[in-house]
Order: structure tokens, then sequence, then C-alpha cells
């Protein structure tokens, strides 16, 4: 198991690389000259030059790409001039709160979405099924932003329930109860499309399963319907499901732009809007690539995860 | 192959693709509400609507209903009805057009790649990986953030995302066609590749790229909105369905109607087109059709006319009488196994023979209602375990006989058995299935059947996974699964096919021991007349479903009566008879050639 960990390891290498190449070259998308809109209407030809050289803009772009990520091994992801502060501090505690709100939608999608699917596999084609598939499709259709405000004009105006927005109350909060209570609504929201496509996924591996010929020997050897389908063939069909969790690891962490928007998160995403909008580009370069790489990790664990279940996967 | 003969008159009239996505309800309705939605967005500049860029202050967020404003206005005063259809109109064109180029540099890649395979294929496919290793929004906020918020910005960057989908679809559908014979065809005529591949290899990946299209473009227009909801696509004044949103939410408690009303535009936009297009994906894929997905109950759906004695005095231990099984096919039955009938004593072993598609496995299958169903359904007769009819059994009953009274060994334990359970484990469960014991009895247990099917170093092995162990190997935990619960009878489903010869040799020997030592009637089903001689007592030949002859092993051997027994004897060759053999089968076969 190491070695395979290990192997997998080494082979997330390459992909993070390729992601810093990526964002580096959307970087130089960038229409006109940063040094020119960095000095505004102090761009006197000397100080464009002058900038050029102390960014090293002068340089190739091979250049500038080993220097850029030379200075990001050793943590120096730039400096936010709006912020005034480094992009990695401003980046690292946007990150946290993003992780709660990620990790916990990455939670109910994954538990929520199972169990539906496997309800409606086994009863196919019966109620259960056809309400089940009824609300993936409502919400996989739903736009996570509209339904975050539906949510607030019910659950914080309508009802006073829950609050509205942020991670703490201003006043008096700060504790894990006061945490789960601004939680529920923007977790809960954020992972309406995953729990659909978790569900939907969940559904269609159990049928395929449900139709393999070792879940015939399971019934040949007398064994109840529901050690069949929760044993057998429930086990079978995670193998296929848990790359798919995987998958929504990434859909969540993108969403949460949206729900932080909505809900006033103070996480990575409303930072990254608001950075778009102030056109802080290395706050937003910064952003995204630690979001990459945490995407590319978790992947990670979602292979080990896969093997740890499927013995053949490991050789 | 069974010639699929029906009882009843088909009602198999083929309907067309139109045909059957209208019958499904819900994709109709997709297509009724999108072409709805279509046809006003088409007609906005006809439509007898306001200015959707007029402003009125003095009637700023009027209520629906309100005098001239069906809708209400916004916050500036502007008529929400006109802003939704005009609205409507930018976020289908955005996200139609998001798709289209999605789709066209999407399959570019995937064509190539697909066709070229080698380094192309890897460096473009590599490029493909990337992409997709990032958040999906984040690459597209990453590439406004560059380019500055803008709609046609957050189109490019939307197509952008979605270019991995289309790519490694595409190319996995030209690899598999690349090899077919028409490509060669067309290389060999002298094709350039540009020619072969938008002469030939485009045509037949068209559909993939229709199908592809049509279950992301409801996703793109749902993304497209969502950037400009957060003021990176459509700018001021300029308006689609998502900056409508966005630039409501500051009134969302005053004025609730003008977030709502453009939310759920979108979501009826988005629903309608995902229901459109699982319509028809579920049209296109004749998976679906074919009930192939279906799933399988815990016993064969039994649908008997008659009801057979539920108990039979003096019986052998298996008895089966007149027994029907077929498959369901729309409204009609497709029988494949008719009238059969035999009995097996103590210690008995009967060969069941026949080709592939005679209807052997589905017999087998049947007596403890394993036959997959749907599409399986036994439709007449009866098999007495002990004398006591077990399809007349509650589903509980008849689950609490099988593996306990009769047990299974199937053909290939590389498929037959769990492949993520250790093969000690898979015993015990057999054992606990049906005894009251502890796990670590269940497992010394194992153990001893692992002994008795004369697996050595049954310890070390307890804990191999089905896939570390060899075919034989395989094969015996097989056997001792079966024999767990010491059943009466033991039905052996081509145990030894996927097995090399001389293995199959020592298993064959394995279940004559079992036999003789533990009295068990063994029921074998295979094709190969070889092994009837060598276990057999009796044997029944199966042709289309029906026991065509049954009778003594040896003299059934020395004098067939019906001729597909003759032909199936004959085909066992001897060693050292060369040509002898064809000249001896041909003129068996001549005879029946159409």
């Amino acid at each position: 198991m190491t070695a395979y960990i290990g192997k997998r390891l080494l082979a997330a290498i390459p992909v993070i690389l390729g992601l810093s190449i990526i964002v580096f070259l959307v970087m130089k998308l960038i229409p006109g000259d940063p040094a020119q809109a960095l000095l505004g209407s102090y761009a006197t030809p000397e100080n464009v030059a002058r900038i050029n050289r102390a960014l090293g803009l002068d340089r190739s772009w091979p250049e500038q790409y080993v220097i850029w990520v030379d200075n990001l091994l050793q943590g120096d992801f730039g400096r936010s001039y709006i912020l005034n502060r480094p992009v990695l501090d401003e980046v690292i505690e946007r990150f946290g709160a993003t992780l709660i709100l990620a990790g916990a939608s990455l939670v109910i999608c994954s538990i929520v979405g199972i169990l539906a699917g496997i309800a409606s596999a086994v009863r196919q084609f019966g109620w259960t099924d056809r309400i089940v598939t009824f609300f993936v499709l409502v919400g996989i259709s739903m736009p996570a932003f509209f339904l975050g405000l539906v949510f607030i004009l019910f659950f914080a105006v309508q009802w006073r329930l829950l609050p509205a927005s942020g991670m703490y109350a201003v006043y008096g909060g700060g504790d894990l109860a006061d945490l789960l209570r601004h939680l529920i609504l923007p977790a809960g929201t954020l992972a309406i499309v995953a729990t659909g496509v978790v569900a939907r996924l969940t559904r269609a591996a159990m049928l395929e399963v449900l139709r393999q010929d070792f879940i015939r020997t399971a019934r040949a050897k007398g064994l109840s319907e529901n050690a069949v389908i929760y044993r057998h063939a429930f086990r079978a069909a995670l193998v296929s499901v848990i790359p798919v969790l995987g998958i929504q690891a990434g859909f969540v962490l993108g969403g949460a732009v949206y729900i932080e928007t909505v809900f006033q998160w103070p996480g990575l995403g409303q930072m990254l809007v608001k950075a778009v909008s102030t056109r802080d580009l290395l706050l937003v370069q910064g952003g995204v690539l630690v979001a990459a790489t945490v995407y590319v990790l978790v992947n990670l664990l979602a292979d080990v995860a896969q093997a740890m279940l499927d013995p053949r996967l490991k050789a | 192959m069974t010639p699929s003969v029906t009882t009843q008159p088909s009602p198999n009239r083929r309907r067309s693709n139109w045909q059957l996505l209208m019958a499904n309800r819900l994709a109709a309705a997709g297509l009724f509400i999108f072409g709805f939605i279509l046809l006003v967005a088409i007609l906005a500049p006809v439509l007898p609507m306001p200015d959707p860029n007029m402003t009125d202050q003095p009637n700023r967020l009027l209520p629906p209903l309100s005098q001239g404003h069906l809708l209400g206005t916004d916050h500036l005063g502007r008529d929400i009805l006109s802003r939704l259809v005009w609205g409507t109109q930018i976020s289908l064109i955005v996200g139609i057009s998001a798709t289209a180029l999605a789709a066209l540099f999407g399959s570019l890649i995937g064509l190539v790649a697909g066709y070229a395979r080698g380094v192309t294929d890897s460096v473009l496919m590599r490029f493909v990986d990337m992409l997709m290793a990032f958040p999906y929004i984040l690459l597209a906020i990453a590439i406004v953030a560059a380019l500055g918020p803008g709609l046609l910005n957050a189109l490019y960057a939307i197509a952008l995302v979605n270019i991995p989908f289309f790519a490694r679809n595409i190319r996995g559908v030209t690899v598999s066609i690349r090899n077919r014979e028409f490509v060669d065809a067309a290389r060999l005529s002298g094709k350039s590749h540009a020619s072969i591949l938008f002469t030939e290899v485009l045509p037949n990946v068209l559909p993939v790229i229709v199908i592809t299209m049509s279950t992301t473009v409801g996703w793109m227009i749902l993304e497209t909105a969502g950037l400009s909801f957060l003021g990176l696509g459509a700018q001021p004044p300029t308006a689609d369905l998502g900056s409508m949103l966005g630039q409501a939410r500051a009134q969302l408690f005053t004025a609730p109607h003008a977030s709502i009303i453009p939310g759920i535009m979108i979501f009826a936009l988005v629903m309608s087109i995902n229901l459109l297009g699982d319509g028809i994906r579920d049209v296109l894929d004749p998976r679906l059709r074919s009930g192939a997905l279906d799933r399988p109950l815990s016993v064969t759906h039994i649908a008997r006319q008659t009801t057979p004695a539920a108990t039979l005095a003096d019986a052998p231990v298996l008895v089966v009488d007149h027994l029907f099984t077929g498959f369901a096919n729309g409204g009609a039955v497709t029988p494949a196994v008719r009238d059969v009938s035999f009995r097996l004593g103590k210690g008995e072993c009967l060969g069941i023979i026949g080709e592939s598609g005679s209807g052997k496995s589905v017999t087998a299958l049947s007596l403890m209602g394993l036959v997959a169903s749907p599409p399986g359904v036994i439709t007449s007769g009866a098999v007495y375990i002990g004398g006591q009819d077990v399809l007349s059994l509650r589903e509980h009953e008849l689950i609490a006989l099988r593996g306990a009274r009769v047990a299974y060994v199937f053909q290939d334990p590389l498929t037959t058995l769990h492949p993520l359970f250790p093969v000690a484990t898979q015993i015990a469960e057999a054992v606990m299935a049906h005894n009251q014991v502890s796990k670590r009895a269940a497992h010394q247990r194992a153990l001893e059947l692992m002994e008795t099917v004369g697996i050595r170093d049954a310890a070390d092995r307890a804990s191999a996974y089905p896939h570390e162990l060899s075919g034989g190997q395989r094969q015996r935990i097989g056997i001792a699964m079966a024999l767990a619960n010491d059943p009466d009878v033991i039905i052996a489903d081509e145990p030894t096919t996927a097995l090399d010869v001389t293995v199959q040799a020592r298993i064959l020997e394995l279940l004559q021991d079992l036999r003789r030592e533990r009295g068990l009637a063994l029921l074998l089903i295979t094709h190969d007349f070889g092994v009837v001689a060598q276990v057999c007592d009796r044997v029944a030949v199966m042709k289309n479903g029906e026991i065509v002859e049954q009778g003594e092993t040896a003299s059934i051997l020395r004098a067939p009566q019906h001729d597909y027994t003759k032909r199936l004897i004959a085909c066992v060759p001897e060693l050292g008879e060369g040509h002898a053999f064809l000249d001896r089968v041909r003129p068996l076969f001549e005879e029946t050639r159409l």
C-alpha cells in the first residue's frame, strides 16, 4: 500500500506542474502592458522599464516561469497591492473557511447521494425511484446561487430559523454550535448539485453490479436480499462511486464561489470574485493554484481509497 | 442459437425514434417547454413589450401584475417581463455558442488524438487532463480575471473549461472505429488522413457529439448565468438572466420578485433542456430499451397458469416436472425451456448436455429461481426438492433452501466469485447464511472445507482474493462454497469449461469423490459428451429448449436414437484419429444443412 501511495504521489507531481503552467499562461493572456497598468498615470517610459526589470518581465517566458515557480516553492506568491499583504497569507486564511464549507458539502452529498442512489436502484421504476429521479433532475437543473437566495428568503427572513450570512455571529458567536448554524444553509445549497450527480451515478453503478455473475452466486448461497444488496452489490458499486466523489470535490470547490458570494462566507471564492473585479491578479493566481493543488491531492486520496477497496487495482 | 419461437403474436412493431421520444412524457414536456421558451426568445424583437433598458424611476420595484407591467419593475423601474425575454435570448445565445465552441474544439482534439494515436494523442490528452485537473469553475474565473469581465470573455472561459468533456468522449469513439474495415478500406484506396477523418470517421462520431452537446448545453447555460450573476459576465446595461438575478439581489428583502423571476426562468430553461437531453439519450441508448439495465429480482418471476400439486409422495430428492421458462419481451414471452422433466436420486449423477443456447443453463438456474428477472419468467411446471414444490414456496422459504439443500457450482469462477472479498470469507458467509455460528467458527469451517476440496496450505490461501488464485483453485473454492451446508443436490453448470484439460480432469474427479462419499445428487450441465461419459449415470440431451432424449449414459452412447445426439457423440474426437474424425463427422452434418 505504501508503495502504491508513493507511486501515486510521484504521478501527481507532473499534474501539479501542468497546473502551474496553465495558470502561468492564463496570466500571460492579459491584454496590454502589466507595468503600464500597474503604474497608471506614472507610466513614463523609464518607470515602465524599471518595473519590467524589477518584475522580471523583460526576460523570456520560460525564464519568467522558472523564476515564478522558484518563488512559489519558497512560499512567495507575491503581494496583493489592493489588500497590502502577502498573497499566501490571505489565501491560506480564506482557504480554511472554504475547506469547512466544501468539506461539509462533500460529506452531505456523499451520504445523501449514495443512500438515495441505492434506494432508487433497489426499487427501480417504483415510487422511490421516481421521486429520487425527479429530485436529481431538479437538483442538477437548479442554479445554486438562486436556490441560496430562496433559502435565505425562507429560512432566514420568513421563518428566522437560520442566519443568512457570515461564518460566525457578529456578537457572541465563535463556538462550534454557532459555526454549524451558519454552515447549514450554505453547505446544503452547495451540496445540491453534487448530491444529484452522486445519486445518479450510484444508481447506475448499483444496477450494473446487480447484473454481475457474482451477485447470482451470492443469491445461490442463500444470502438474504439485504446481504446481497448492501454487502455484495454495494461494496462492488462503491469502487466506481469513489472516483465520482473525487470529482465532486472539484465541483464543490468551484461552486463555493457562488455560495460564498450569496451567503457572505469569508472564503476563497468570495475573495476570488472580489479580486477579479479589482483586477488583483496575483491574488487570483495564488488562490486558483492553491485550490487546484488541493483538488489534485483530494483525487489522489480518492485513488488510494479506491485501491484499498479493490485489491485488483494495487497491482 | 435458440431460434426465437414466440408464443403470442409479438406487438413488436418498431416505433420511430420520434414516437419513442414523445412516448416519454417527461421528455415531451421538456421539448414543449424548451420550444416555447425558444420561440418567445426568437420573437423578442416583434413582441409588444417596452424597451428593456428604459428606466422609470418613479415606478421602481413595482410588484407583479401592476398596471402595464405584468411581472413588475426592477430597481430602475425597467419592465421585468421585457428584460426577462431579452435576457433569455442572450442566455440562450451565449450558452449555445459556448456549447458549439466547446464541441468544435473538443471534437477536433478528440478526433485527431484518437485517429493519430502515438505522441500526438499523448500530448493532446495530457493537455486535456491538465484542464480537467482544475476545480471546474475556478479555471473559468482565472481566465475572466485575465481577459477582464464581459459576456464574450465569460463565453470563451466556459467553452474552454468544457473542451475536455468533448475531447475525451470523441477520442474514445474515434479510437474504437479507427481500425474498422471501412476505415482500412479508405486508407487502402489512397485517401488522405484529413479526408478519411472528415468523410469516414466524423459521420460515425457525429451522434456522440450530438448526445454530448444535448447533455452539456443546460449546464453551460447555468454556468454562464453564474458568471454573470457574479458580475463577471454580462455588463450593464446588457442583461442576461444571471446578471438580472445578480443585480436584483440587493433588493432581495424588499422586492424578492425581481430575483425570483429570473431565477425560476433559468431553472425552467435548464430543466426543460435536461429533460429533453435525457429523453434523447434514452432513445439512442439501445441498452435501456432492451431492459439490459433492469434490476434483477431476488427470485425469478413465477407466473404459472396451473397450480401443480404442492407435494409429491415417494419422490426422489429432485423432480422437475414439465418445466417451462421463458424471457419476457414486450408483451410476449420467448420460451427458452419447454416441457422439461427429469428425476434425480440420492448419490446419482444426471448430465444435461446440449450446445450453447439449448436451454440447459436456464433449466439449471430455474430450479432455485435464479434466472435473472426481468426478463426471466417461469410460466409452467414444478420443481420438487424432497417432494416439496419449491416454486410455490414464499420468497424467503425458497431463499432458505438455496445453498442449504441445493447448491450451485458455476462456470467461470473468476466472474462468479466476488472480486473484493477474500475467498475464505466468501465460504464462511455461505456457512453463516444457514447456521447460527460465530464468525470465528465459520472461518474455521471454511478452512476445513478448503482442505476437503484439495487446497493445500488452506490457512495461507484463506486471505487470498479470487484474482490471486489459479483457475483450478478458484473452482475448488466454488465447490467448497457449495459444500458448506452439506446440500442434497449440487448443480454444476459447466464447472470445467473455463479450465484447461488437466485441471478439468481433477475437478471432475473431485466432484465424483464427493458424490460417492456424501451421497450427493449431482446435476451436471455440460456441452461435452466426454465429460458425461466419464461422470454421469444418466444423461438428458437438450436442443432448442427441449429434452430430445433421456436415458442411461451407457445405452445412449451405444445406441443414440436422436440425430442430434448422434452428432454430439460424434463430436468427441479420439486421440490419434486424424482425418478419419472429419470423415466420420461430415455425413452426420451434411443432411441437416439447409
